[in-house]
């Protein structure tokens, strides 16, 4: 699946999108693959009260299920407006 | 219902204008329009509007929808720019068109609230020799509690 990361997630990790393959089942599994990847996965995820994250371009939470997903996105709480 | 995510500047005037022009069954026709405020310190070089292209689109289309179903309106405008601006731009705008006025102020304010802190933008200031994103405000969370 297509992973994107944006704002100070992006700047954190230092890419904008990856392709990733797993069999992560739901999005938190999916953060414990990534933290176990590298150091700078694990600085971007190491409090995720202060992330939010969307499948397939719908926020969502850390416990959703990722069976079908095509994309997931990691970004920090939106400053619209 | 119109959606508008550009990089490119818009005029204010033309756009509540245009939204406005030949509606003779609505009496209340609300703008409110956000504009990149300078710091206290007046040194804000640029505010950087990051987005997430798709997702940016549906979340706007959904807000808007939502106020659509909970109040009595002709019509939805919501523009929102994206990429770098300075000081005294306008970064967005959202407009309301309803029978009554009470529908188009509290729709305005809903999709102010909503687009806050639920369509995909971040911020990010530019001073002298730094750059910051602002972080979200507990009170704009808040703020949708009374919805």
């Amino acid at each position: 699946m297509d992973v994107l990361y944006f704002a100070w997630v992006r700047e954190r990790i230092g890419l904008p999108k990856e392709r990733i393959e797993t069999q992560a089942e739901t999005v938190a599994d999916l953060v414990a693959e990534l933290c176990a990847r590298e150091d700078r996965y694990a600085a971007a995820f190491a409090d995720l009260s202060a992330l939010r994250v969307a499948v397939d371009q719908k926020l969502t939470g850390f416990d959703a299920p990722l069976e079908g997903a095509r994309e997931v996105a990691f970004f920090p709480p939106m400053t619209g407006g | 219902m119109r959606i508008v995510v550009q990089d490119a500047p818009f005029d204010f005037g033309a756009e509540a204008a245009a939204f406005a022009a030949d509606r003779r069954d609505m009496g209340a026709i609300v703008t409110f329009t956000g504009v990149v405020r300078d710091s206290d310190a007046g040194d804000l070089q640029a505010m950087e509007i990051e987005h997430y292209p798709g997702m940016t689109e549906a979340a706007l289309a959904d807000i808007a929808t939502q106020a659509r179903t909970r109040w009595s309106l002709g019509d939805v405008l919501v523009i929102h720019r994206f990429g770098r601006m300075t000081p005294g731009e306008p970064i967005m705008m959202v407009a309301t068109a309803a029978p009554h006025r009470k529908d188009a102020f509290e729709a305005a304010e809903f999709l102010m609230d909503y687009l806050k802190s639920r369509a995909p933008f971040w911020k990010k200031e530019h001073r002298a020799g730094q750059a910051d994103w602002v972080a979200a405000k507990d009170e704009d969370e808040d703020a949708l509690t009374r919805w």
